[in-house]
């Protein structure tokens, strides 16, 4: 794939090069990971069933999610995702802190991965006889690659991602298969599952870790700008994503549940890997291995991505400084906002613990959530079906936006059981970002300019 | 030292290549093109028949 320098009337746009199986490499893989690390925390929060009915009940609300988000990106095809959205439906300050959710719920997860990353490498490295092995330098490496890869342009970005997200999954099927689940051979589930040693309150609890078999599928919006058509490529790659998900989410529980007991399984840093070494097979532990480190890379890069759009979005608006909505000529890529990210997620990476990185990013991600829920009620009021031309009409409205908001209720309370200091502490830093935007930084936005969609004046307007 | 040493100091050295790429070719960038142009994007602009796309994806050719 060659990119030529584009500048005609001079003007420089992101490149339209995407198509579907893109936008799926882009939220398969940033997901992914969470099915080889991560899930497993819901185990030890109420046991292997409090798991599964939080794989199902975090799998509804995604569904919601994926339903919402498509119909309205589908509409509001542009880069930012929900950033763009927020902007049109339902207004500025909105915007500017579902916009601030997307980049930190990214850029958080892309230094959980990075980590990660690293720690595979040291355990390598021990594992092989080596004595002090550092991580730092492989997290850093980590980044730095994905962020050149990135800034080099898209095609390329998510070409890698396609492949080595469809490698990871290929992994957990044929693991799945080698368990032989049509019979008990090998998965003792009879004799593992203990029913819930917490009770129903363990099963709230595992709520918050139950996200994280689907954490990031929301980022196919970002993409908007860069498919060739957005109207059919950005639903068809999030619907087939999210059945991607659903299915190794579900192969996951399945495998594990069965090789491990709660109380290893809850606490396990490697879950998939794990279970691949207990079967001595060593095709299968090189395979799975394969697996963890390409979703780790697959999430980081897919991350990398979907901050940078949404922080070159916010700029190219003026919600933040102008020179962040600069689009490189070559590489046709938002050069500079990708650049700036780096040190952000090396901070993070560097001197952050993991648990506080990832908790800081489900929390931001699920306030994005929870914005979707009322955003789609609003944007189906001002704008009813026929007013505007949509590219997909999710069904069975507004039951998916309730449920949605009734799900995200359900898990705030579970992350406020496990971490209220850090969920108070989140809120209040975008209390204070909003207060700052309100009355700073929203004098320098071009109002006009930013309403771009050729759409009619709302309803009631 | 041992190899696995060697390793990581070639991962320092190549995060530090990347990096410094990354720098040199921005502000020779910013240094070629006025500001105007680079932040000219706009959103939600369909620009097929505007930009020179590689040729298979319906810009010019």
């Amino acid at each position: 794939m060659t990119q030529s320098t584009a500048i005609h009337g001079e003007r420089i746009s992101l490149l339209r090069v995407l198509g579907p199986g893109h936008v799926w490499a882009l939220g398969v893989g940033i997901v992914l990971v969470g099915e080889y690390m991560g899930w497993n925390f819901a185990v030890g929060k109420g046991g292997a069933i409090a798991a599964l009915i939080a794989c199902w009940f975090a799998g509804l609300l995604y569904t919601c999610v994926a339903m919402i988000d498509s119909e309205v990106t589908s509409t509001v095809a542009a880069a930012g995702g929900q950033y763009a959205q927020a902007k049109h439906i339902v207004g500025p300050l909105m915007a500017f802190n579902v916009g601030l959710y997307l980049v930190f719920a990214y850029t958080m997860l892309e230094a959980a991965n990075a980590i990660t990353l690293g720690y595979l490498v040291q355990t390598v490295g021990t594992m092989s006889g080596f004595e002090g092995v550092q991580d730092k330098p492989f997290i850093v490496l980590t980044i730095m690659f994905l962020a050149w890869l990135n800034y080099r342009g898209v095609y390329a970005t998510l070409t890698f991602n396609l492949v080595i997200t469809a490698i990871a999954f290929v992994a957990i099927i044929l693991l799945f298969f080698a368990m032989q689940p049509w019979s008990n051979a090998t998965l003792k589930h009879s004799e593992l599952l203990t029913g819930l040693p917490y009770g129903w309150l363990g099963v709230v609890a595992s709520l918050h870790f139950g996200l994280w078999y689907y954490l990031g599928i929301e980022g196919t919006t970002q993409a908007a700008e860069e498919v060739r058509s957005p109207a059919r490529s950005l639903p068809l790659g999030t619907m087939t994503g999210m059945i991607t998900l659903l299915i190794a989410a579900t192969m996951t529980w399945y495998v594990c549940a069965g090789l491990m007991p709660w109380e290893y399984l809850g606490q396990a840093v490697t879950p998939l890997f794990d279970a691949a070494r207990l079967t001595n097979s060593l095709p299968l532990m090189v395979l799975l291995f394969i697996g963890t480190v390409f979703s780790t890379l697959a999430s980081a890069n897919g991350c990398i991505n979907d901050a940078s759009r949404a922080w070159f979005s916010m700029g190219r608006d003026r919600y933040l400084p102008v020179v962040f909505g600069a689009v490189h000529p070559k590489y046709r890529t938002p050069y500079r906002s990708i650049v700036f990210l780096v040190p952000v997620a090396l901070v993070f990476a560097y001197f952050a613990p993991l648990d506080q990185v990832i908790t800081f990013s489900i929390l931001s991600g699920l306030l994005g959530y929870t914005f979707m829920s009322f955003n789609v009620m609003m944007f189906r009021n001002k704008w009813p079906l026929g007013s505007i031309k949509r590219g997909y009409v999710h069904p069975l409205h507004p039951l998916p936006a309730i449920v949605l908001l009734l799900l995200c209720a359900a898990t705030y309370f579970a992350v406020f059981l496990g971490y209220g200091t850090q969920l108070v502490a989140m809120m209040v830093f975008y209390i204070v970002a909003s207060l700052w935007f309100h009355f700073h930084r929203y004098r320098f936005v071009r109002r006009g300019d930013q309403f771009t969609m050729a759409w009619p004046r709302p309803r009631g307007w | 030292m041992n190899s696995f040493q060697m390793l990581e100091y070639a991962a320092w050295a190549i995060a530090a290549l990347l990096g410094l790429w990354m720098l040199y070719d921005l502000i020779k960038t910013d240094r070629s093109f006025s500001e105007e142009v680079l932040t000219s994007s706009r959103e939600g602009e369909i620009e097929d028949a505007l930009v020179i796309d590689p040729p298979h994806q319906g810009g010019h050719r």
